[in-house]
């Protein structure tokens, strides 16, 4: 239990020590995007009735920041320790593979939120939505995190060079944010593209999260929860096997 | 005597090489032994598989008696390993690197420990200094005190002194000793033999994956046996003919010959006198390790 805190607390502290560059900048950068379309789209968009666009738009920069962070803290401590090669700090002591997945998700957890909780502070000044179904918030939250630091996890064991990582963060995670409906309602999207949105595991993230917020969602929020949640314990399933196995980390 | 080291029969292969092959050997709890090869004969992934971070093919490895595979836990506590590669986790501090090292191990209050290896090894004032800011050697005095941190009773160091500079080496090896005389078995591998040589009681030497030699460091150096070397400068230089079949070299008026035992020396020099030469300069050969680890590699006993 004691190596699983150290890790925890040691990744905890990794990212906290760089905080400028690990908080704040996801937070300013959502901000911009705040900003700029609430601007430009507030009148051209049609979001939930009865819901103004930059409050439909700040649950879901919200919850793309968590993600990305998410993702990020996973994927690069990994990464950082396989080619700088103090992964081996962690490779020598007992550590189960359990505490090993257990103490870089969690911290990659806690990482997102915190990032979530800054955005959700400097979008005071805008149009900010009461939470109408706070634990559903939270638990979109907690779960979307722990299913992209988990993909983080994975990616961070499968790259061995940082532009392999780039190109996972780039190809995959990106377009699947982006395409989320963090923008946009996607019910007012043509037919092709809203089925297409149906099969993106991240739309039900940030539908999950806004309907925590409004009330009211593009997929039924049990079919969200459950979408997220059996997407977490298969990623889950994987990433404990790859530990277990040693893929790229004992040979 | 308790087996702290037992490697059985193990072989690894990365794809067409074979890293190890076939490699038995112990190590007695309170050894302080030597593994001496030249590069890419096989240490550094034997150290591999004896602390996990490689997986062998085929055999077995235990550390005080426990499988470095099923029984992980107990075999990684037991062992510290000074991996060969310098490296270093750049968002700590010399202290926090060694706290999270404990942590790992899951020792919590290790403060006291901490403080006396951080002592010997001469890295006090750098104890809160980021590890960034390291000298090389200051970096590599870390990775000995992060091997360290959990006590572990057999310690491996994998070329710990590469690179290091004199001071270093001299107080790591009394360092060294000192864990070995409290009873921690010493696993060394090194490319200055000399140090082998001076610290060790036994040594493998590994070439190409294979164990070639397994011996006592004084079986080695061939200190048990009565055969001795010796040089002689006569005056005339000369040798006697009779003694030309012992002759091993000869190198202006010096000339090395092997007596099969040191018996023999007083019939030798009785015949230099009778041929009516002086001996003007006479010395018996010591063996050293480098010597015979050349001969060794090349097949040929020294």
């Amino acid at each position: 239990m004691s190596g699983f805190y150290t890790l925890f607390y040691k990744e905890i502290l990794r990212f906290w020590r760089v905080a400028f560059q690990t908080v704040a900048a996801p937070v300013l950068t959502a901000l911009l995007y705040l900003m700029i379309f609430s601007h430009a789209l507030s009148r051209h968009v049609d979001v939930f009735p009865g819901v103004g666009y930059t409050a439909f738009l700040i649950p879901g920069l919200v919850m793309m920041s968590m993600l990305q962070n998410a993702f990020a803290n996973t994927s690069s401590s990994l990464i950082q320790s396989k080619i700088t090669g103090n992964i081996v700090f962690l490779l020598l002591p007992p550590l189960s593979h359990l505490e090993f997945f257990t103490a870089y998700v969690l911290a990659a957890v806690v990482r997102g939120l915190v990032v979530g909780v800054g955005v959700f502070a400097v979008t005071l000044w805008f149009d900010l939505p009461a939470l109408s179904h706070p634990l559903w918030a939270l638990a979109f939250a907690v779960l979307g995190c722990a299913v992209l630091a988990t993909l983080g996890l994975i990616a961070g064991i499968w790259a061995d060079k940082f532009d392999q990582l780039a190109a996972f963060q780039n190809f995959l995670i990106m377009p699947l944010t982006f395409l989320s409906g963090v923008f946009y309602s996607i019910h007012t999207l043509p037919p092709f593209w809203r089925g297409l949105s149906h099969a993106n595991p991240v739309f039900y993230m940030i539908d999950g999260f806004r309907y925590g917020f409004f009330g009211q969602s593009d997929a039924p929020p049990l079919l969200s929860l459950a979408v997220v949640s059996g997407g977490l314990l298969v990623l889950m399933a994987l990433a404990l096997r790859l530990l277990r196995a040693g893929y790229k980390l004992r040979h | 005597m308790t087996i702290a080291l037992d490697i059985q029969a193990v072989s690894k292969r990365f794809g067409a090489l074979t890293a190890l092959d076939q490699v038995s050997l112990s190590v007695e709890a309170g050894e302080f032994f030597a593994l001496l090869g030249p590069n890419g004969a096989g240490k550094t992934t034997l150290i591999s598989c004896m602390a996990g971070l490689s997986r062998p093919d085929s055999g077995h490895i235990r550390v005080m008696g426990h499988d470095v595979q099923h029984d992980y836990r107990a075999a990684r506590r037991a062992l510290g390993v000074v991996p060969q590669e310098l490296v270093f986790d750049p968002f700590f501090t010399v202290r926090e690197s060694l706290v999270f090292q404990s942590g790992y191990f899951g020792l919590k209050h290790n403060d006291n420990w901490i403080d006396e290896i951080l002592h010997k090894l001469g890295l006090t004032s750098k104890a809160n200094a980021n590890m960034r800011a390291l000298s090389g050697g200051m970096k590599r005095r870390v990775m000995v005190a992060q091997a360290l941190v959990h006590r572990p009773p057999v310690i491996v160091l994998d070329e710990p002194t590469a690179g290091v500079d004199v001071e270093l080496r001299q107080s790591l090896w009394v360092f060294i000793q000192e864990l070995n005389r409290a009873g921690h078995t010493i696993v060394l591998t090194t490319h200055y033999l000399e140090e082998a040589e001076t610290l060790c009681n036994r040594i493998a030497m590994l070439k190409a994956g294979r164990v070639i030699a397994l011996e006592d460091k004084a079986t080695l150096l061939g200190q048990g046996s009565a055969r001795r070397d010796i040089m002689l400068r006569l005056d005339p230089p000369g040798l006697p003919p009779a003694l030309e079949p012992l002759l091993l070299r000869r190198e202006g008026s010096k000339v090395w010959l092997r007596l099969a035992d040191i018996d023999q020396l007083g019939g030798v020099l009785a015949q230099v006198q009778a041929a009516g030469a002086r001996v003007r300069d006479f010395e018996v050969v010591e063996l050293d390790l480098e010597q015979v680890f050349v001969a060794r590699m090349q097949g040929k006993e020294a």
